[in-house]
């Protein structure tokens, strides 16, 4: 997995570089915007981390370049803009999720895998399985095992992000902003209260776990 | 002085006071000439009739007859001194030999034909010697005989001289008392201007506290006054307020600064250990996300207070974003076994931002359900024709009432809940929130029923009727605009009283 940032700051691209390799990636750096975008048109990467303020060329400016040579590479916007309506601009510039400084780094990890795996899902699918759970898409049903698990929407749509992320870590953030489109944080962690009732209908009366925590970052469904 | 000189005040004066003399001045120059014109005219008509008069009496009596008549003319006048004596006769053979009359030869004229002359005459008056210009009108009799009728300019001259004297005066009064009041205008208006200048220059230099002395005129200077007091006085709150904010930043996050130091401090003091420093990181990391959530709790509020996103706002469901929060707490609640009954009117729309709304309820939730230990939490949300009201009603410790508008600005918590997580942000940005969307919030006592206890946190917002986006300014037209409910208050606006 070869990933290219495009990050001015010295200190904050070392960091990111630092991380990604302890995590197992090949990482390039790019200290300026069209320098970046050289190497992003050039190079074979497999996902682009875009710092949005960039000196001879702006961030959102290189990904609305990559976008219109038909470079469909993933990409992940770093930015200090947190508001909303920043957000906004970076999604519609071509951007493939906007991550906010500063931030953990779990997050970034979790998102990362994220874009990546989601190139290669099959949209079509009407049936996400993970060991024994099985949801239908089209039924709205899910199962464990023989059992039927019986959700409230919210609840299925917690699941479905779940399930369509299995085997990824997924944080708090992530599922706030994806499964109830917020972007705050709300100062009670509703989120875990929610996994934890969701565990209870899924997990609860079976060996085997499926939806785990995983401290410090957030939740990974998987079947290990 | 110079500077007196120098002022709008002066020249306005000085403006005013050229206008006002050059028509004064101009009025009294058309009084002078259309009089002098008057008597000028007067005398000619007077004269004309005289001679006509004369030339008949010559036709009907013929030379002696005129002669006699001119005689009695003459000395009728000379008993009457004063009033008639400057009528001038004169008849003469055609040699100009004087015949009778009053004038004692034919003045330096020369033979005319008949029409107007001019000529000086001198005449004594108590014993001087005057010398008038005479005007007369001559006719040639047949015979060549000349007849002249005149008068001297003396009662002209002596009332075109009191008319310059009664003017010339006049002018120099209306010029003094120009000045005089010019100057006093303007060193009153300058007095006031200079009252003014005196407090801000005090203000420059620091003093904040000065205020610009009212004369209780209501004039338009004491408005000026007024109005720069009241500016003054907001300026003044807001820096107080500003200067607290600060206080309260450096303040509150000074502590977890220092709690993170010390943590650390102590981990490398004691022997070297793997785990311990770990978990000593793991802590650090967790105290600087407390900190980093507090600054974008504090950027939050800075950015809805600014007032920036009020061009993005949108119409809304509102009963939707209260159901989705209130689904989002409700496993929330659950777990901390309280209830959460919600009472949510369909359809409210309102012109607002989902995501600072959504949060601005959550915060109100959150809350409620942080600080009460059993009993319920319920979100209700009613409108009438133009607002739209949310209300959480817990039944918790509540707040006092001396505390329910303090607890909406930043950092301020109250004594019993420094134990709990949070950071005293929350309500600040609830009432950013309503003040960006034009609304307010207010705490109150639960009142849901007699014996109720805890307390009800209301949010009110102007609601956008049949669905028609409303701009702004219109929207604030149909507000009732409550006194003082723009941002928080304790009391109620009182149209929308309690029930």
């Amino acid at each position: 997995m070869k990933l290219l940032v495009i990050e001015d700051d010295h200190e904050t691209a070392a960091y990111i570089v630092k991380g990604l390799q302890e995590s197992g990636y090949v990482v390039d750096v790019a200290h300026e915007g069209r320098e970046g975008l050289f190497m992003a048109t050039s190079g074979n990467y497999d996902t682009l981390i875009v710092d949005r303020m960039l000196p001879g060329m702006d961030g959102l400016a290189v990904i609305a370049a990559l976008r219109a040579a038909e470079l469909r590479t993933p990409v992940l916007i770093l930015s200090a803009l947190g508001a909303v309506d920043d957000r906004v601009k970076g999604l519609r510039a071509g951007g493939d999720d906007y991550l906010v400084k500063p931030f953990a780094f779990a997050e970034l990890l979790a998102r990362l895998e994220s874009l990546m795996r989601r190139g290669t899902g099959a949209p079509t699918t009407t049936k996400l399985n993970v060991g024994d759970l099985e949801m239908d898409l089209l039924a709205r049903t899910v199962h464990r095992g023989k059992q039927e698990v019986d959700l409230l929407p919210r609840e299925f749509r917690l699941l479905e992000f779940l399930m369509r992320h299995a085997g990824q870590v997924v944080t708090r953030t992530m599922l706030l902003e994806n499964v109830w489109d917020y972007h705050f944080d709300p100062q009670t962690n509703v989120i875990d209260v929610h996994v934890s009732r969701l565990r209870q209908k899924i997990d609860k009366g079976f060996d085997k776990r499926l939806l785990h925590t995983v401290r410090g970052a957030g939740y990974r469904l998987s079947t290990d | 002085m110079p500077r007196f000189f120098n002022t709008n005040a002066f020249r306005l004066a000085a403006v005013y006071f050229a206008i006002f003399a050059t028509s004064v001045l101009a009025l009294l120059a058309f009084i002078y000439f259309s009089s002098a014109d008057f008597i000028e005219q007067q005398t000619d008509e007077t004269i004309d009739a005289e001679i006509r008069g004369l030339a008949e009496q010559y036709r009907e009596h013929g030379l002696a007859g005129l002669i006699e008549v001119i005689q009695q003319r003459v000395a009728e006048a000379r008993r009457t001194p004063s009033r008639i004596d400057d009528t001038l006769y004169l008849i003469t053979d055609p040699l100009l030999h004087s015949l009778a009359g009053n004038l004692e030869h034919w003045p330096p004229v020369g033979e005319r034909g008949g029409g107007w002359v001019a000529f000086p005459v001198s005449e004594t008056h108590n014993g001087v010697i005057e010398t008038d210009q005479a005007r007369a009108s001559v006719i040639v009799l047949p015979g060549n005989f000349h007849l002249l009728v005149g008068r001297d300019q003396r009662e002209a001259r002596i009332f075109r001289g009191r008319v310059t004297h009664t003017l010339g005066w006049a002018a120099l009064i209306t010029l003094g008392l120009g000045i005089v009041g010019g100057f006093f205008m303007t060193r009153n208006m300058l007095r006031k201007v200079d009252a003014v200048n005196r407090t801000s220059t005090r203000i420059i230099h620091g003093d904040l506290s000065q205020r610009v002395p009212l004369t209780g005129s209501g004039d338009e200077f004491d408005q000026l006054a007024q109005n720069l007091n009241e500016m003054l006085d907001k300026v003044e709150r807001l820096m107080v307020g500003m200067r607290q904010v600060t206080d309260n930043i450096a303040h509150d996050l000074r502590t977890p600064l220092s709690r993170l130091r010390a943590r650390l401090e102590v981990t490398l003091i004691e022997k070297p250990d793997v785990v311990r420093y770990g978990d000593a990181l793991r802590d650090t990391i967790t105290e600087a996300d407390r900190l980093l959530g507090t600054f974008n709790a504090l950027l939050s509020i800075a950015e809805a207070e600014s007032g920036s996103r009020r061009e993005s706002l949108d119409t809304v469901d509102l009963s939707e974003i209260a159901r989705d929060v209130a689904e989002l707490y409700e496993p929330v609640a659950e777990e901390k076994g309280l209830a959460l009954p919600i009472d949510i009117a369909d359809r409210v729309m309102v012109r607002g931002d989902r995501h600072l709304l959504s949060q601005a309820i959550a915060n109100l939730v959150d809350n409620a359900l942080k600080y009460t230990a059993d009993g319920s939490v319920s979100l209700s949300l009613h409108a009438n024709s133009s607002m739209a009201r949310i209300e959480v009603t817990d039944t918790g410790p509540g707040v006092p009432p001396d505390r329910r508008d303090a607890v909406f600005d930043r950092f301020v918590r109250l004594e019993g809940s420094r134990s709990s997580p949070g950071n005293g942000l929350g309500l600040s940005l609830v009432r950013a929130v309503a003040m960006l969307h034009e609304g307010a919030v207010w705490l109150a006592d639960n009142q849901s029923s007699p014996e109720a206890r805890g307390l009800t946190a209301v949010f009110e917002l102007p609601r956008v009727v049949d669905r028609t986006v409303l701009a702004p300014h219109e929207t604030a037209r149909l507000l009732p605009a409550p006194a003082g409910a723009a941002g928080s208050s304790s009391e109620p606006p009182r149209d929308l009283g309690h029930t």
